[in-house]
């Protein structure tokens, strides 16, 4: 019988820092995931912690980590060549099939990027796959944007508003929250439109307002929870919320399910 | 098949057990209760009949049988794991019918939801289970209520009264030990209770528009987040993972799954310091929810099975059978 428990050592392939406190670890995996998937992360005598997949590659997947935890301030210190253990992939993820055909609209904000980055990256090398593609990423500041790199190639092929809540003065960019960008999207067709939202609670909360407000059914809509997960099989309990397990059921729901699901 | 021998075969019979399995059954403990010059009844290894209580409800369930309070997953040396051996010897566990019924709710987080955990397989599938009768309700029990108080699902079903010891044994393992024994076989059926002081009434409208409930920020107002209610009830299986490292080489340590509250601080904090459940009375929802409501939904039973422990142990003298006639009230 397997053990799930028992992590697996995953090699640090590359490094790609973001910002002062985030980073992308590209490491080595082979096996099936999906995008919005996640992978218990650890290292030894420092503890698990449950990190989303933000990118999926031949033969690897990108973890891409904020310093905020005692798990992963550790993992700031393995550099690359070094390794970390890994379990998963746990969750659901995303089924991008849903997608296809149809014009589709992503609102992330900040790290909630990485969980829909997978789907970003797909429609943003299959443009024709989806009628259309609309990318609205939120972040704190200019010095807390992520992915900047793959913000330039998406922005050629796809529909793309970066905005930062806050910027100095002269800052050449987009300001404001996600929100206030969604009322002014155009909009074709309402029942062939779907809405990715990926984020902190309270942008999930507004967002999802928002996207109401255009008459989108909510059936059309996306989301992904970022729950306190433990051990990412359905025992821990710490991620339930009413009788969902977050990490067995989701992170992904639909939003006519997932509106139900209170802490 | 019921059996009828003497004591003193049965301690016989319980020697020869013993070579098979490690007992676990409901212990006295004497002036080690939580408070000074209390006492505490709670699962440990007996060695003889005469060390199980069999009158009192234990104040913790046997849960800690199956998965321990703190238990190893594994060690690691560097980036190697080495997973600690299981038990040698099969398991026999002393208990009564609501801590039986609370196995089916053990095995549904364990071995249903998910994956199956191998921690608690491996000792689930070496035990057996003896059913303990109850001749009277407990103070705070609502068995009757929960329809819990009666099973036919045990290995054997064990009574002493005097000199005589009853049992009627279902495992054909475990019928080996009385067959050559000189005792005689009869109609043995467990003793159970029908009706309870405590008396509740599950509410029948339940949904997730009762989390707006005022009742539950009432209750949470007395509660101190300890967790004991948790820790006591034989359906809770929360686990949080703990690392711990080896002063004496640092290299070296042991990653293990150590009980968790939802009553407690951090049960919902995720790194960066959002917690999802902050009052007490987000919790105190949360925790009866599952009981009564959620569980149930998921798989198709109630997760309480009225023992009644929470209430028996609690600090502040919170009733959660009250709560919930409350909650039945309001619906009325």
């Amino acid at each position: 019988m397997k053990n799930e428990y028992i992590p697996f050592s995953s090699q640090v392939k590359e490094i790609i820092p973001h910002t002062d406190t985030e980073y992308t670890f590209r490491m080595s995996f082979s096996g099936d995931v999906k995008p919005g998937q996640f992978f218990e992360v650890s290292i030894p005598k420092y503890g698990e912690a449950p990190i989303s997949v933000s990118g999926i590659g031949q033969d690897t997947v990108d973890l891409t980590i904020r310093k905020v935890g005692r798990v992963t301030n550790k993992i700031f210190e393995h550099y690359e060549g070094n390794t970390l253990l890994m379990r998963g992939p746990y969750g659901n993820g995303f089924d991008i099939e849903k997608f296809k055909g149809r014009d589709v609209v992503i609102i992330a904000g900040g790290t909630g990027l990485s969980p829909v980055k997978g789907i970003v990256d797909y429609f943003s090398q299959h443009p024709q796959d989806a009628s259309s593609t609309t990318l609205i990423a939120g972040f704190k500041s200019p010095d807390d944007i992520l992915f900047k790199q793959d913000f330039e190639s998406w922005e050629k092929t796809l529909h793309v508003i970066k905005t930062v809540d806050s910027a100095p003065e002269g800052y050449p960019g987009k300001t404001g929250m996600v929100t206030k960008y969604i009322p002014d999207l155009p909009i074709q067709d309402i029942s062939n439109t779907v809405f990715i939202t990926v984020g902190p609670p309270v942008m999930i909360k507004f967002t999802i307002i928002e996207i109401l407000k255009r008459g989108i059914p909510e059936e059309n809509i996306w989301i992904s929870h970022e729950r306190k997960m433990c051990c990412g099989l359905g025992k821990c309990g710490h991620c339930k919320m009413d009788s969902t397990y977050i990490c067995l059921d989701g992170p992904v729901f639909n939003y006519r399910e997932g509106k139900n699901l209170i802490d | 098949m019921g059996y009828q021998i003497t004591r003193e075969t049965a301690n016989r019979v319980f020697e020869q057990l013993k070579q098979s399995y490690d007992i676990f059954a409901p212990k006295f403990f004497s002036g080690e209760g939580c408070f000074s010059d209390t006492d505490i009844i709670r699962y440990g290894k007996v060695n003889t009949l005469d060390e199980i209580q069999w009158e009192h409800r234990s104040d913790y369930s046997f849960k800690e049988s199956l998965f321990a309070i703190n238990e190893t997953l594994f060690y690691f040396t560097e980036n190697e794991t080495t997973v600690p051996a299981g038990p040698e010897k099969k398991i026999m566990i002393f208990l009564k019918s609501c801590d039986l019924h609370a196995l089916k709710r053990l095995d549904a987080i364990y071995l249903e939801n998910g994956p199956e955990d191998f921690y608690y397989k491996r000792l689930r599938e070496k035990a057996v289970f003896v059913l303990m009768g109850c001749q009277e309700t407990c103070a705070t029990g609502f068995c009757a209520s929960m329809g819990t108080n009666r099973t036919e699902q045990y290995d054997m079903y064990l009574k002493i009264s005097g000199d005589t010891v009853l049992a009627d044994v279902k495992s054909q393992e475990l019928q080996t030990y009385f067959q050559n024994t000189d005792g005689r076989t009869c109609e043995v059926t467990p003793d159970y209770v029908t009706e309870n002081a405590e008396k509740v009434t599950l509410p029948q409208h339940l949904s997730v528009d009762s989390y707006q409930n005022p009742i539950w920020e009432e209750y949470g107002s007395r509660c101190i987040g300890c967790g004991r209610c948790n820790f006591a009830c034989p359906t809770c299986t929360c686990f949080t993972m703990q690392d711990i490292l080896y002063r004496d080489n640092e290299n070296v340590g042991e990653r293990r799954r150590v009980w968790a509250s939802c009553q407690v601080d951090g049960y919902t904090e995720i790194a960066g310091g959002v917690d999802f459940r902050k009052t007490q009375g987000q919790r105190m929802r949360f925790k009866v929810m599952h009981k009564i409501y959620d569980f149930e939904k998921r798989f198709g039973y109630p997760m309480c099975v009225g023992c009644g422990r929470c209430d028996a142990i609690c600090p502040e003298y919170i009733s959660y059978a009250n709560l919930i006639n409350k909650l039945s009230k309001e619906e009325a």
